[in-house]
């Protein structure tokens, strides 16, 4: 016979004041197995765990019921409590008779009546509990981050710094991403590239971060602790090793006018390219999709001109293969597509602006380039059409953001900032000139930003007008933009020469083939899904992956950067000791009467089924049978219900418990 | 090929032109318009802004009259009457106890209404490659600024019928005829519409801004797809030039004046000859 004690708690009035804690205990001490029942105002204070650990001794109980508020609330407390009492955590259940009792009811003759009906389940499954032992699963000390911009490099520094390897996956030949492309950084108008160059070399040259620049994430295999990550170094055409980043097959290169992917077409470069003169590693890539050589075998100037026989036309991808033991995603963002091509049937995008037809549209990111000392006119702002200086800029907020109708529903957050930059930036550059901001609310939210867009307009004299656009035509080489003042109820047109389109913010290209891989889950819009908003804010769903920066949403420098060392913090926590410590309420399957039919193998979401083979001593086959990796399983029962021979059973919630409970209500 | 056709108020009325211009051209092409035996108003403007009830049932019965005279698919060329029959059909298929309120008070059940076309839609039908192959009189010489106006597109949920922003679809077609479509700005502004009557300032100003940026972008001619449009461009334009001083004498053709002369049929044929500001033969 079991000897359970119940402990039934008051929680001060909130449960007293609606269900009869006398009564429940009293009719507790009579349910089969138990062996006392007391209750106490604060079952959770310290007295309370104190009478819990005092009556385990005395009375030599084997099992406990705490019946108070949700599992959630306080489940450790009291497992904590138990074990520090010698009881094997995992004997102690909770019953609920809070918020599934006191907190949603009035009549207090019924609510006490269900009470004793809660505790009675509850006492009936712990009966049956297992004594069950955590988990250990060994932790490989090192960390995979995918994405090279500045939450990638924060995160990395971060990792490397505290002590441990980082490999560092970036697809684009350099890393810096995003943040190495802009002019000048709000609220401080500090210089973007000053800022970030100096972080890109201390990545770059680390000695515990392995860098694979040009190279994509083909496969993740394992689980936390235990990942196997195979890499794909896309065909660089340029020996690493041998190349000094002298950058005279740049100059020799007679194919120059190439798009730069770097300037947002707003530059050009030559087939053989580094991204930016400061690119990490200073290391040029060939365009084979231009390349004359690559192309149709000719030219091969580059090859001849490098000195140290750096050029390398028989390059193949390679994979490579490195172990982590946790994974950071920090693929950032791109900006939503102005012009006719549109990411889905629900977007129809903004044929009213003529992006794409008239050259002086621009976003926000070619502006940044035209306007960055790095940038294509080297700082000097002119417009892409004729190369004038505009005297007149129109900024329009919201392109494709909050905007049910047409284009995303959600906020981008960052352009009501970055437009109030612009204007800044434009108003320095070209003193006489006149920014007009057109804008739906100024959502400026953060350390120094409202002072920020007062400046813009108070100091600098940025012209906001409170209303959308609704067309954007060209007349004699001017841009005529119409739109509303909604706050002086008037129609408005500027003419002007130069327009730039706050365009909203989306995940980067192929970031749901990415989730997919990491098994982790992203929203309807493609960023990716935290495991809790507010207190899980950078651990997914998966154990070992974390995500930070705008590839989980919208997101500004300092907050990316911030996200990153969270990032970077749960990655030390989990490498700060050799073993893995898991819950161990995860499902088990038995392998003798388990029938290999792998039902559970093709529901299970999170890969978490293996296939076995039984053997005999001498080595033959006995059986095949699916097992439960226990580094991967997050025990949430799905092979429970699906399998045809009842071999799986879930820890904490085996058949035998809930069955029990069953009974005991009936 | 057969068509419904739905010819609305304005095309046995003020622009019976348009009618002798699409009966013509669509002729030359072998399609043949079986009118809707019985039609009525489709509400219009008038309707839509006084009683919504009506806006739905007027349009309704015409759908229904057009379903029982078995037609799939029905020419609606005037771009009002074919956005309220659009709106009407979709009113009705989204809401079970409308359908049925509406059907008793039209006396006629309404269930698969046909699909209402708009006259664009009706080339595209018979194939801008076929449309081409039957040119016998390329109108090389025509720069045309294709003028959409606001309902052609508009609104883009009811009509869901190309770009409402930078629409493309009559400049495919005249180009298949061989014209030199011109790409200017105001293709799809209000030209002034029913203020015609109210404020007729309202409509110099506006249709003449329109005429104004079609001449500026080197078009020598505009053409139209809506009646009302027509009636503001080319039968207002002689008094849009007192109003403004400019001088334009752009012709407004209906897109099946174009279409029929590349056929080769004459203005006279079309009907062309009957506009206020004249017809040259192409």
């Amino acid at each position: 016979m079991s000897r359970i004690g119940v402990f039934v708690c008051w929680c001060g009035e909130n449960i007293a004041r609606t269900v009869d804690v006398d009564q429940v205990a009293e009719a507790c001490g009579e349910m089969p197995g138990v062996r006392c029942a007391q209750n106490y105002k604060y079952m959770c204070a310290d007295p309370g765990q104190a009478m819990i650990r005092e009556k385990i001794a005395s009375e030599r109980l084997d099992a406990v019921v705490v019946a108070s508020c949700s599992p959630h609330m306080h489940l450790k407390t009291f497992r904590r409590a138990a074990a520090a009492a010698g009881l094997n955590p995992y004997r102690l259940e909770m019953a609920n008779i809070r918020e599934q009792c006191s907190w949603v009811h009035h009549d207090k003759d019924r609510a006490t009546e269900k009470a004793i009906g809660i505790v009675r389940t509850a006492v009936a499954k712990v009966r049956y509990n297992h004594a069950l032992s955590p988990i250990r699963v060994p932790m490989t000390r090192r960390a995979m981050v995918i994405g090279g911009g500045v939450a990638g490099i924060q995160a990395a520094l971060d990792i490397a710094d505290a002590g441990y390897e980082v490999v560092l996956v970036e697809r684009e030949p350099s890393i810096g991403g995003k943040m190495a492309g802009l002019s000048e950084t709000f609220p401080t108008l500090d210089c973007s590239q000053c800022i970030l160059t100096p972080r890109m070399v201390e990545a770059g040259q680390h000695p515990r971060i392995k860098l694979y620049t040009y190279s994509e994430l083909e496969s993740v295999s394992g689980f936390v602790g235990n990942f196997e990550a195979t890499i794909r170094k896309k065909t660089r055409y340029v020996d690493m090793a041998k190349c000094t980043g002298c950058g005279e097959c740049q100059k020799i290169c007679p194919l120059k006018r190439n798009p730069s992917e770097f300037d947002f077409g707003m530059g050009m470069r030559p087939a053989i390219f580094m991204p930016f003169p400061q690119a990490v590693p200073a290391r040029p890539v060939i365009d084979k999709k231009v390349c004359a050589k690559i192309v149709r075998n000719g030219c091969g100037l580059c090859e001849k001109k490098c000195a140290p026989g750096a050029i390398n036309f028989k390059d193949q991808d390679e994979l490579a293969t490195e172990r982590v033991g946790a994974i950071v995603v920090a693929t950032g963002y791109k900006l939503y597509s102005i012009g006719r091509e549109q990411p889905s049937a629900k977007t129809t995008g903004y044929g009213e602006y003529g992006y794409g037809k008239y050259k002086d549209v621009i976003d926000s990111l070619q502006f940044e380039r035209l306007i960055s000392a790095s940038g294509p006119t080297n700082g000097e702002l002119k417009r892409p059409s004729d190369g004038k200086i505009p005297q007149s800029v129109v900024f329009i907020a919201c392109v494709g953001s909050r905007d049910n109708a047409k284009g995303l529903p959600y906020c981008s957050k960052i352009c009501c900032m970055y437009t109030a930059k612009h204007t800044m930036l434009y108003k320095h550059k070209v003193h006489s000139g006149e920014a007009h901001v057109f804008y739906m609310d100024i959502r400026a939210g953060g350390k120094g930003y409202d002072e920020f867009v007062r400046r813009a307009i108070e100091k600098d004299g940025a012209k906001y007008y409170r209303g959308r656009v609704s067309k954007i035509t060209e007349e004699n080489g001017k841009l005529i933009v119409r739109g509303a003042d909604t706050l002086a109820g008037v129609p408005v047109t500027v003419e002007t020469d130069l327009v730039v389109l706050a365009s909203a913010m989306r995940p980067a290209d192929g970031v749901e083939r990415l989730a997919q891989k990491l098994n982790i889950g992203c929203d309807e819009f493609g960023f990716l899904m935290e495991s809790h908003p507010k207190l899980r804010p950078v651990e997914t769903n998966t154990a070992g992956v974390y995500v930070c920066g705008a590839c989980q949403a919208p997101k500004d420098i300092p907050e990316s950067v911030a996200q990153a060392s969270a990032a970077a913090s749960k990655v030390m926590i989990s490498f700060s000791a050799s073993e893995l410590t898991r819950e161990p309420e995860i499902a088990r399957i038995d392998e003798q009467t388990c029938a290999a039919c792998f039902a559970c193998e093709r529901t299970c979401p999170y890969h978490a089924i293996e296939r076995v083979e039984l053997r005999a001593r001498n080595g033959d086959l006995i059986k095949r049978a699916a097992r439960v990796n226990q580094g991967l399983c997050m025990g949430c029962g799905t092979c429970v219900s699906v399998c045809p021979s009842k071999s799986a059973d879930s820890e904490g919630f085996t058949e035998e418990e809930v069955y029990a409970m069953v009974e005991a209500l009936a | 090929m057969n068509f419904g056709y739905y010819p609305g108020c304005a095309l046995h009325g003020s622009s019976d032109d348009y009618e002798q211009s699409i009966r013509a051209c669509l002729g030359a092409l072998g399609i043949k318009l079986e009118e809707i035996d019985d039609w009525i108003c489709c509400g219009a403007t008038a309707a839509h802004s006084l009683n919504h009830k009506l806006a739905i049932a007027l349009p309704a019965r015409n759908l229904a009259l057009a379903q029982r005279q078995g037609c799939a698919e029905m020419l609606a060329p005037c771009p009002m009457c074919s956005g309220q029959l659009l709106r009407a059909g979709q009113a009705l298929a989204s809401d079970a106890a409308l359908r049925s309120e509406i059907s008793s008070i039209v006396e006629a059940e309404v269930n698969d209404g046909p699909r209402v076309l708009n006259i664009i839609q009706v080339f595209e039908r018979v194939g801008l490659k076929a449309l081409s192959d039957a040119v016998t009189k390329p109108l090389k010489d025509l720069k045309p600024a294709c003028y959409y106006g606001c309902l052609l597109v508009r609104p883009p949920a009811v009509v869901g019928f190309d770009d409402a922003e930078q629409p493309q679809s009559m400049e495919a077609v005249v180009a298949a005829l061989g014209a030199k479509p011109v790409d200017w700005n105001y293709k799809t502004e209000c030209c002034g519409a029913g203020m015609t009557m109210a404020s007729p300032e309202t409509v110099l100003e506006l249709s003449g801004k329109i005429l104004a940026n079609a001449a500026a972008h080197g078009a020598n001619c505009l053409v139209a797809a809506c009646p009302m449009c027509h009636v503001n461009l080319d039968m207002k334009q002689a008094a849009i030039q007192e109003y403004s001083g400019a001088r334009y004498d752009l012709p407004v053709y209906y897109l099946t004046d174009v279409v029929g002369m590349a056929l080769g049929l004459s203005a006279s044929e079309l009907g062309a000859d009957r506009h206020f500001v004249l017809a040259r033969e192409a």
